[in-house]
């Protein structure tokens, strides 16, 4: 599966363990949360980079003692309609401090780049391997954001508060107030 | 009300481009149409049994004569010469073409109008009091409030992929016109002992095929936080509300299941993490959105116009409509004003785009140029003086706008049903066509009295059955349409689902069935009773009794 990072496709030097197999000596493994449960004292124990994949219905918390340990969190799409996984991605980065890889996993598809950004993903397995190329477009395309998240934007709403108080706009009053808390 | 700064606008032209670039991708064929219609979807787009339809968000039911005007301009462009307004506050178009989608939004976009989540599971348009900004009751305008959340729930990145749809629906004022108890976030302003104005809080509510009313999660809850709080409660529900099943993914079940207690001990433990954060709302940006909403040049009037005392002292006919489509304004001199659409005959909540222009021109001469979409699928011009409405009276008459039955038995809710909805197992609008026939007799219309009559094509509840004084579900078995009646629901402060009367009727009996019904409430009535206030009394039986006896 192609794995987009920064825009451009990337290599993965990442190593999945397969369910039912032992863990390899891989030096970067990905973990399945259920292997991980079971081996994760055996697997802290060793020099390579370890990571962990999450399904839709493993939360972060399972892994948040771990975090420090790991180079890559994987968060799975079993399809794109199952959203949980970005609340999962925002609290492992805002709540939890996880400043490493974090990668969507599954049904990833190109217009869904930019609400993954948002959430804190910086790395993307996606089936369709043009989908790079509309990488720049998917995150440009709407220039502006409403609401504070992960990637700490500043909004549309910091950017009201701040600017100069001419209008061409005469029905709203010149309530020119910079509020430092509505800003990122 | 509310108008669009430069990063608006620039917001959704941005967004007509993008959905401009995927139109033609699937036009080419580059995408195919099992990825294309999440696309469409979060544009508003559907697909239904004859045609693509198109829902254009309404925010919290707001238009300015100059938006109606592009709404009456796109359906005789793109489509048949009228519109459908919807339970939700928004308009729909049934006969559109995929490839004038596009042009269509532009059109939207240039009288700062979207489609913006009409569709999806995510959150919404948030609707709101028709009344909001000029009723006697309120104590706060929610406009302001369902602006705000407006704003914040677009194309909110952690929530655009909820478990199921999502609706939130803010009321001002005590007596609850916006019936929030069955939205999946209902929000009351209200006034704390300290005198400081906040929000109590409702989840859970719903309709469809579980109906549940919303329970209350906080009883006070400072302005500051509201976006704090809707987040936590967003959150919660985004990671624990069921997926595998789509009967079982409103939020109402969620609640149901964990328990009110539960689940709001979830949603206060996250909302620790979340409140006085960068989610804070500053009292700034809500004087900010307040201003777009103050209130118009009202004239300095005296409370009773004598002129519109002495026309309905001596036009039966104009009293009879003011007694239903007038109501108490804030200001002395000035009335609210409720246009029914439904004449009839006719087909609840549509308009001819000759309407929609006479609509406009009646709100740029009599109302500041404003007007809003009622969710009982009405239109209402907020702010006319009262020695105004005899001349605009006329003038609505002369368009079949005058019907004199808002509130009454025969302004009737309806969903598009089996005649354009690929969901519904039964036809609403030949329904609701034929009792209004039956009781065109507007004489006999007010001695009945107040009484709400809601029907929905299918489970899924569009119609507002369950909550109707009277609601009627359309189901299909083997093959025939049957309609299962209730009674005694509501949707007000005093929100209640109605009670599945007994065997359903098929269409041939479903007017009967209702003349029926209402014959019993006469029958039994005491001096002064509506329909509800009855069957509060008596219960079920009575109305079982002579409705079985016949059959």
């Amino acid at each position: 599966m192609p794995l987009i990072k920064d825009g451009k496709i990337a290599r993965d030097p990442w190593t999945r363990v397969a369910a039912d197999a032992p863990p390899p000596d891989d030096d970067a493994l990905l973990v399945p949360y259920e292997i991980w449960k079971e081996h994760r004292d055996e697997l802290l124990t060793r020099n390579g980079r370890l990571g962990v994949l999450l399904a839709s219905d493993h939360p972060p918390q399972l892994i948040a003692e771990d975090l420090d340990r790991l180079d890559l969190v994987a968060l799975e799409f079993p399809t794109f309609k199952d959203g949980r996984a970005y609340s999962y991605a925002r609290l492992l980065r805002e709540r939890f401090g996880y400043d490493k890889e974090l990668r969507a996993v599954g049904n990833v598809l190109r217009d869904q780049f930019s609400f993954m950004h948002r959430c804190g993903f910086d790395a993307y397995e996606c089936a369709d391997a043009t989908a790079a190329d509309g990488w720049a477009k998917a995150l440009s395309e709407i220039s502006q954001v409403y609401q504070p998240s992960t990637d700490r934007r500043r909004t549309i709403g910091a950017l009201r508060h701040q600017r100069p108080a001419s209008r061409t706009d005469s029905a709203v009053p010149a309530a020119e107030i910079v509020c430092s808390s509505w800003a990122y | 009300m509310y108008r669009y700064d430069e990063f608006d606008q620039t917001f959704v032209d941005e967004r007509v481009a993008q959905f401009r670039d995927q139109v033609a991708r699937r036009l080419t064929g580059e995408i195919p149409e099992d990825a294309f219609k999440p696309l469409r979807l979060m544009n508003g787009v559907y697909l239904q049994l004859h045609a693509y339809m198109l829902r254009v968000a309404v925010p919290y039911g707001v238009l300015s004569s100059r938006q109606l005007r592009q709404l009456a301009h796109i359906s005789r462009r793109y489509d048949k010469g009228y519109g459908h307004f919807t339970t939700r506050q928004n308009i729909q178009y049934n006969w559109l073409k995929l490839e004038d989608v596009p042009d269509v939004l532009a059109d939207l976009a240039a009288v700062e109008m979207h489609a913006i989540q009409t569709s999806g599971n995510c959150i919404r348009n948030t609707t709101a009091d028709q009344f909001a900004g000029v009723a006697a009751d309120e104590i706060e305008d929610p406009r302001v409030y369902a602006e705000i959340i407006r704003q914040w729930s677009t194309l909110h990145p952690e929530f655009s992929f909820l478990p199921r749809k999502f609706k939130i629906a803010v009321t001002g004022a005590p007596n609850d016109r916006a019936a929030i108890k069955t939205h999946d976030i209902g929000i009351g302003i209200v006034q704390n002992a300290a005198g400081e104005t906040g929000f109590e809080i409702f989840v859970g509510g719903g309709q469809g095929r579980t109906p549940v009313v919303a329970k209350r999660i906080r009883g006070f809850l400072p302005k500051r936080h509201l976006l704090s709080y809707l987040e936590a409660i967003l959150r919660v529900y985004n990671q624990l509300g069921q997926r595998a099943n789509i009967y079982k993914a409103r939020i109402k079940i969620l609640v149901n299941t964990v328990g009110i207690e539960e689940f709001t001990r979830l949603v206060e433990d996250e909302w620790q993490y979340l409140k006085d954060t960068a989610l804070d709302l500053p009292a700034a940006e809500i004087e900010r959105i307040n201003a777009y909403f103050a209130p118009p040049a009202y004239d300095t009037l005296a409370h009773d116009d004598p002129a519109y005392e002495e026309k309905r002292l001596t036009d039966p006919v104009f009293a009879r409509w003011a007694r239903t489509s007038v109501h108490a304004h804030k200001k002395p001199g000035y009335a609210i004003v409720t246009i029914s659409l439904k004449p009839v005959g006719g087909i609840p909540g549509d308009a001819t785009a000759e309407q929609m222009e006479a609509v406009a021109d009646l709100a740029d001469r009599y109302s500041f140029g404003e007007l809003r979409v009622a969710h009982e699928q009405n239109l209402v011009l907020a702010d006319v003086r009262q020695r105004d409405l005899h001349a605009l009276w006329q003038q609505l008459q002369a368009h079949g706008l005058a019907t004199a039955n808002v509130g009454l038995l025969t302004d009737i809710i309806a969903c598009p049903g089996l005649d354009y909805c690929n969901l519904a197992n039964a036809r609403s609008i030949p329904i609701a066509q034929r009792i209004s026939e039956r009781f065109a007799d507007l004489n006999r219309v007010h001695d009945i009295g107040r009484v709400t009559l809601n029907i929905s094509g299918c489970i899924n509840a569009c119609g507002h059955h369950h909550v109707g004084n009277i609601g009627i579900l359309g189901v299909d078995k083997k093959g025939t349409e049957y309609y299962q009646v209730t009674l005694g629901g509501s949707a007000d402060e005093n929100t209640e689902i109605g009670k599945i009367i007994g065997p359903a009727f098929d269409e041939h009996q479903i007017v009967d069935a209702i003349e029926t019904i209402i014959g019993t409430y006469l029958e039994i009535r005491k001096n002064g009773e509506s329909f509800i206030d009855t069957y509060r009394r008596v219960g079920l039986s009575p109305f079982k009794e002579t409705l079985y006896a016949t059959h």
